[in-house]
This record gives C-alpha cells, sequence and structure tokens, in this order.
C-alpha cells in the first residue's frame, strides 16, 4: 500500500507504523519541515527537551523502561553534535534507539553551510548504524530499516540523517514490511551442540556461578522469567552486573549481588573461586573481570552473547554460544530438565556453605551515623520508604550509582536505568524524564550526585512543562565523589578539582524551575522528608546532605584480583580501612 | 599490598601473544560510506592495515569485495573479523589465511630509470621475473609485474640499486583454490 507524501512527513508516519508515541526532540532550521508534520498530527506526541544531550538520554530511559525502540528528533550541526554523548551512551550500554538529524540541504553538503557537519561521518562510531539519506525514494525503506537495525541482534542507536530538501520532496511512502533488511540477520538461536555441552558442564560443576548482565534484560522480560528458572532448577548461585540488575530478583536466597569493583565480598569471591562461570548477557567488561590473568583462575567458562564480537574480547571462554539469552536460555532449561540433570549435591552444599561464609562478612556494612546523614544509609531509608511503590531508578554517575546499586534492591528488568559503559555524568536526570513518559502514574526517582546533576539540570524544565512528577534525590556531598576518592586511595589526597566550591542553593533552584525543592541533613528527619518528597505531584528536587568524606565500598582496586577486595570495616573508622595492611583481604 | 602499586583506573596490559598476519576477505553491500566504517573500525579500535583493496565484484547485486591483510594477536585477528561482521553493510568475512589453500596477488607498476648497463640489467631481470614492459623511453622503463606479495618485494628490491623511481602497488587481492566460491 502505497502513498504520496513528502519526506517530513514520511518521517512522522514511519514513527507511528513502527509505535512510536513519543519523541524526544528539540527543533532547529534543518527539521523544521519535520516540525511542521509533527503540528498536523496527532499520533506522536513530542517532548520538548532543553538540550539534544538530554533528548538522547531521556530516550534511553524511555527505552530502557518499556524494552522499545525509543526515537529522538533533533536539527543539524550542534543538533547533532549534542546528541553525540547520549548515542555513545546508548551504543555502549546496547539502548534501542532511532535518533533523526536534520541536515542541511542535499546541495550544500560539503561546503560549510550554516549548522552544517558531517553527521554521519562524526556518529560512525558512536552508533550501531547510521544513514545519510539524499533521495526520498530511499527514505521510507532507511527510517523502517533503521527500527529493525536499532532493536534487533545487539541492540544500539541508529541516525538517520535527512537533508531539508529530501525532507520537502514527494515520493511514495510504504509501511515496515517483513523484510526490513537485505542482510542483517542476527542468529536468534544457540548452536544445539554447544549448548548440550554447556548442560554437561553444568551437570559436572562443582563451584558453579551464574554472571548475568545487561543482555538479560536487552533480551525481553521472557528472558528474566527463563533465567529464574533455570537458577531455581540448578541451585546455582547468581550474581550480575550493573546494567544486570533487576533480571534475577535481590530478595532470593540465591542472589549474591552486584559483582565487580564495587560488588559484594561473595559475589566477588564466588566469581575468583567458581569451577564453572555461566555468562549471560554480559562482556566481561575491566570493571568486572579486575586484573585478566587472576579472573577466576582454573575455571571453565560458558558465555551466551548475541554479539560474536563480545566473545573471547577480553576473556578467552571455553563454550560460546552465540545467540539470543532467551532463545538459549529456554534451550537450556528445556535439556537441564528432560534431562533430569542434577548437580553433584554434595559438592553444591559445600559450595553455599562456602559461599554463605563470606556473606557473612557483611561487606557493604558501613559506620552509621546519628548527626549526620550517611550517603547508604540515604538510600536504605529511600529503599524502604518506596515499598509500597511502583518504582523506577535512574541515576548518575560515580559513589551514589554504587551505593544505589549496591542499596537499593532491584525485583524486576526493566526498573534500573544507569550508565554503565559509557559512566555519563548527567544521564539519571533526562533518563528520568523518559521513564517518567513511559511509565505516568509511578515512582520515578533519579538518584544523582550533586556534580552530575548539574550536568543536564536544564531538564528538570522538562520535567515541569509536561508534569512528569520525577524525583532527584542529590546525595549531596559536595565532592565529585568518585574522584575524591581515587584521590584520596591512590594520589595521595591531593584532592586535586574534585571540590565544588560554589553550588547552587537547590532548593530555590527547584523553586526558580517551578518544581518543589527539598533539604534534609539530619537522620532523624530524613523518613519523613523522604516521604514528603513522594507524596508531592510535582517534580522534587531533594537536597540530601550526606557525610562528605564517606568512601564507597567494598572495592577492587583497579590492576587487583577479585580476591584482593578492600573492605570498609563497620567497626573502625575508614582512614584505618584505607591505610591498614590488615584491611585489605588477600 | 602498597595501594601506590596501582594508579590506575584500568588493568595492565597482559601478556602478549605472537603477532600474526592474515587475509581477510570481506563481502560488502556497494554503498556509499562503507569503506569508511570499515577503516574507521580499524583506526578506531587500533587494529592494523598492512594492505587494502577494495572494488565492486557484483554489479547486479551491488556487492564489492575489500582484501585486508592485517596483523595481530590470535586473539586480536578474531576480534577484527567479529567487528567487521558487526558492520550492519557487510555480508561476511573469510579468514583466507585460515579457510584453507588460496591465491594471493597484487601487481605493482615499476618504474626504473638508467641507461648503458643498467638499463639492460633492468630488462634482463624483468623477464626473469616474467614482468612485462608497459612504458618505455630511451632513459627509462615501466614494468607491469604481478605476483605474491614478497616476488614483487624481490623484484624492487633489486631494481632499487638499477634506479629504481617509483612504484605504485595494488595490495593484495586473494581467492581461494577449488572449485567453492566464498
Amino acid at each position: 500500500m502505497m502513498k504520496e507524501m513528502t519526506g517530513a512527513e514520511m518521517v512522522i508516519q514511519a514513527l507511528a507504523d513502527q509505535g512510536v508515541e513519543d519523541l524526544f526532540g528539540y527543533p532547529g532550521g534543518a527539521v523544521l519541515p519535520i516540525y511542521d508534520a509533527l503540528f498536523h498530527q496527532e499520533k506522536v506526541r513530542h517532548i520538548l527537551v532543553r538540550h539534544e544531550q538530554g533528548a538522547v538520554h531521556a530516550a534511553e530511559g524511555y527505552a530502557r523502561s518499556t524494552g522499545k525502540v525509543a526515537a529522538v528528533l533533533v536539527t543539524s550541526g550542534p543538533g547533532a553534535t549534542n546528541a553525540v554523548t547520549g548515542l555513545t551512551d546508548a551504543l555502549m550500554d546496547s539502548v534501542p534507539l532511532v535518533c533523526i538529524t536534520g541536515q542541511v540541504p542535499t546541495h550544500l553538503i560539503g561546503n560549510d553551510a550554516f549548522q552544517e557537519c558531517d553527521t554521519v561521518g562524526i556518529t560512525r562510531p558512536c552508533t550501531k548504524h547510521n544513514y545519510l539519506v539524499k533521495d526520498v525514494a530511499d527514505l521510507p525503506r532507511v527510517l523502517h530499516e533503521a527500527f529493525y537495525v536499532a532493536g534487533s541482534g545487539r541492540p544500539g542507536p541508529v541516525v538517520v540523517d535527512i537533508p531539508k530538501d529530501v525532507q520537502f520532496a514527494k515520493g511514495m511512502y510504504f509501511k515496515p514490511n517483513d523484510f526490513p533488511h537485505k542482510g542483517y540477520r542476527p542468529k536468534l538461536k544457540g548452536d544445539i551442540d554447544k549448548i548440550k555441552a554447556a548442560i554437561e558442564l553444568m551437570r559436572n560443576a562443582k563451584r558453579p556461578v551464574f554472571y548475568t548482565g545487561g543482555g538479560v534484560i536487552n533480551s525481553g522480560r521472557e528472558a528474566s522469567h527463563l533465567l529464574r528458572e533455570l537458577v531455581r532448577v540448578t541451585g546455582f548461585p547468581i550474581t550480575s552486573t550493573l546494567l544486570g540488575l533487576g533480571a534475577f530478583p535481590a530478595a532470593d536466597p540465591q542472589w549474591l549481588g552486584m559483582l565487580g569493583m564495587h560488588g559484594t565480598y561473595e559475589a566477588n569471591l564466588t566469581m575468583h573461586g567458581c569451577d564453572l562461570m555461566i555468562c549471560v548477557g554480559a562482556r566481561f567488561e575491566d570493571r568486572i573481570t579486575g586484573r585478566i590473568d587472576a579472573f577466576a583462575p582454573g575455571s571453565k567458562k560458558i558465555h551466551i552473547d548475541i554479539d560474536p564480537s563480545s566473545i573471547n574480547k577480553n576473556v578467552k571462554v571455553d563454550i560460546p554460544i552465540i545467540g539470543d539469552c532467551a532463545h538459549v536460555l529456554e534451550d537450556m532449561l528445556r535439556l537441564w530438565r528432560s534431562s533430569a540433570a542434577v548437580a553433584d549435591p554434595a559438592a553444591l552444599k559445600a559450595w553455599w556453605a562456602q559461599i554463605e561464609k563470606w556473606r557473612g562478612r557483611k561487606s557493604l556494612a558501613y559506620k552509621t551515623s546519628s548527626d549526620i546523614i550517611k550517603p547508604q544509609y540515604a538510600i536504605e531509608r529511600l529503599y524502604a520508604a518506596t515499598r509500597d511503590r511502583d518504582v523506577y531508578i535512574t541515576t548518575e554517575v560515580g559513589q551514589h550509582q554504587m551505593w544505589a546499586a549496591q542499596f537499593f534492591r532491584f525485583e524486576e528488568p526493566n526498573r534500573w536505568m544507569t550508565s554503565g559503559g559509557l559512566g555519563t555524568m548527567g544521564y539519571g536526570l533526562p533518563a528520568a524524564v523518559g521513564v517518567q513518559r513511559a511509565h505516568p502514574d509511578s515512582l520515578v526517582i533519579d538518584i544523582a550526585g550533586e556534580a552530575s546533576v548539574l550536568m543536564t539540570m536544564q531538564e528538570i524544565s522538562t520535567a515541569v512543562q509536561y508534569r512528569l512528577p520525577i524525583k532527584i534525590f542529590i546525595l549531596n556531598n559536595q565532592y565529585m565523589g568518585m574522584v575524591r576518592q581515587w584521590q584520596e586511595l591512590l594520589h595521595g589526597g591531593r584532592y586535586s578539582e574534585s571540590y565544588t566550591e560554589a553550588l547552587p542553593d537547590f532548593v530555590k533552584l527547584a523553586e526558580a524551575y517551578h518544581a518543589v525543592g527539598i533539604r534534609c541533613d539530619k537522620p532523624s528527619e530524613l523518613d519523613a522528608a523522604i516521604k514528603h518528597m513522594i507524596d508531592v505531584p510535582k517534580p522534587v528536587i531533594f537536597d540530601c546532605v550526606v557525610d562528605p568524606a564517606e568512601n564507597c565500598f567494598p572495592m577492587i582496586p583497579s590492576g587487583r584480583a577479585h580476591n584482593e577486595m578492600l573492605l570498609s570495616d563497620a567497626a573502625e573508622s575508614i582512614e584505618d580501612a584505607i591505610t591498614e595492611e590488615g584491611k585489605v583481604m588477600v | 599490598m602498597s595501594m601506590q602499586a596501582s594508579t590506575s583506573h584500568y588493568p595492565a596490559a597482559t601478556v602478549s601473544q605472537r603477532v600474526e598476519q592474515h587475509t581477510l576477505c570481506v563481502l560488502v553491500d556497494n554503498e556509499p560510506g562503507v569503506l569508511a566504517r570499515v577503516i574507521g573500525l580499524f583506526s578506531g579500535r587500533g587494529y592494523n592495515i598492512d594492505s587494502l583493496t577494495v572494488s565492486e565484484t557484483e554489479h547486479e547485486k551491488h556487492l564489492s569485495r575489500i582484501t585486508i591483510v592485517t596483523r595481530g594477536t590470535p586473539m586480536v585477528i578474531e576480534q577484527i573479523k567479529n567487528q567487521l561482521e558487526r558492520i550492519v553493510p557487510i555480508h561476511r568475512v573469510i579468514d583466507m589465511t585460515l579457510a584453507g589453500p588460496c591465491l594471493q596477488r597484487e601487481l605493482a607498476m615499476v618504474k626504473v630509470r638508467g641507461k648503458g648497463e643498467a638499463r639492460m640489467e633492468a630488462l634482463r631481470l624483468s623477464d626473469a621475473f616474467r614482468a612485462r614492459v608497459i612504458d618505455a623511453t630511451t632513459e627509462s622503463f615501466v614494468f607491469e609485474i604481478t605476483g605474491a606479495t614478497d616476488k614483487i618485494d624481490s623484484f624492487i628490491n633489486l631494481m632499487l640499486p638499477i634506479g629504481l623511481v617509483e612504484v605504485a602497488r595494488t595490495g593484495v587481492v586473494a581467492i581461494g583454490r577449488g572449485p567453492d566460491g566464498m
């Protein structure tokens, strides 16, 4: 079914046909025809952000909390370059989105025209794929292809750059068809012989562990469901990366907590001591592995990933299984059940006994205080106060992000939006805007640091405009906390430029934006203040004044192995924990 | 343990394996920017390119064939192949070095300047190497030579003392032996 329309109308029609309801964008000269087409319809709703980076992060939040491909619309030149940080973030964390960029008219491309930049050149390394559409006849195919490429296989951002004359030009539009790309067909089913070999290893394992990541969440809810089943029937322990939190419920006794640089003692020592690692949708990143040559020595490794380039990139594995997590987990579960497989019960019992000893070390313990709010305490109280609510959490990047990962416990997938791979300060606030847009009746909280949140603070204005009652919960320690922590541990306490001397009054700042500001600096008043924040049906900036000297533990100092974790010790002062050799667990 | 032992945010480089040279054939959609994607991958991820050739090979299907000679440890070579396969317009990547017996050829045009005995010596050597004279003046030749890389290297080395002026080389193209295509 073909229909004649302009390129600009095709963009909106294609978005609607691809199921896009919300479009995050910012207008400009080179996208005016598309904004005009937007004006004449009601299928696609536009959310006007305050900066293009915010548009992409909002789309990321939208995509990660819904599992859908999100859409962004920005203008040429600075519109596109401002989007680059968000696109890179989406690429690193495998977030599916389509970003439409305006471009100067075809005849001016390459002429250094006003607001021109080489968008496809600039975004080539920070997108999964990109297109420059020079003929309106190609536009419907490219738009549909873009959604297919963004959402299939390992998801990622796709840029479609459309010159202004192509937006005005008329052509024949067609709807998405069954052949969304002539060559690109990611493999979903895993090799059954490899899966059988994996089951065989699992059956014979004495000290197994599941190590799972964001791939399980990207694969969809069914993958999380199958993972839970497989973990339950095998009885194996399970840990997850930062991005994988929520795929397996944190309340389950088989859950060890997050692993990696700021993971729990039990998760990291289980990884270090295992004889079989079953990696599902994770990629052995350096924050996870620590020192590569001391990573899980003597273990066999099974690696399930939809992206072949993740296999053997950092760590050599024994059984690579290329495929979609849900498909592979389904096969594994079926084979495990049909063969009535059981792992060695005595060995597994001994393994769990060892793990419980590690768990007994209580590596997340911290020294409490009655006169100053400890950041960990703040998150614990926030968690407690939100138990009867439908909660989505986003974060910025730094200490607060790690504390959120450690102390906020996730029972369901798609509830946790954080910038893992790129580590983008300023991600959380705009991401919360996107999440709240997708889930208008849910409680959406950005657990933030005061330094990060100032990078994209302007998006609170977007939240106010669209009546999105997001809660910006700032753990304000006046430092770039993680930078300060590294300077303390590795650079002799020389806090070079990590202290912010002139912070805004966040309460007044909130009020200036027509949002609500709340400040709290006493542990005794925290619960009431949090309750107030949750009850206010408006965007809130919560300035939670916390201990500026608190460090994030446990910690694997980089270049070290999993069994060389640094632990805080609840019984003694933080300073002692850092300097005393006795506190270093080897 | 001294905390000063590691002042980096990142783990140290692991012990490196031996470096190998591999020839990869890459079948791609012949569309604008596809070569930039391939080259960008190599520069962006720090891989090496020893040579690269590209031309459309199947016009009606809009397919081009890129032949890349690269070097790296076996793990890096595997990464290069996997990363190439991730690029959306790339159809197939074949590692000719591993795929079985194959033919590898390049073409070079070699300009040599000289008179008298040097000129005659150049001509005699070109005959031994089955190079063809494709241009001549009273004081120069341009030879066309095809063959494996080491043969062309030898020929160029021999021309050097005689009066080598310049060389244009295509880089390696490769094809498997036997009846089957890639």
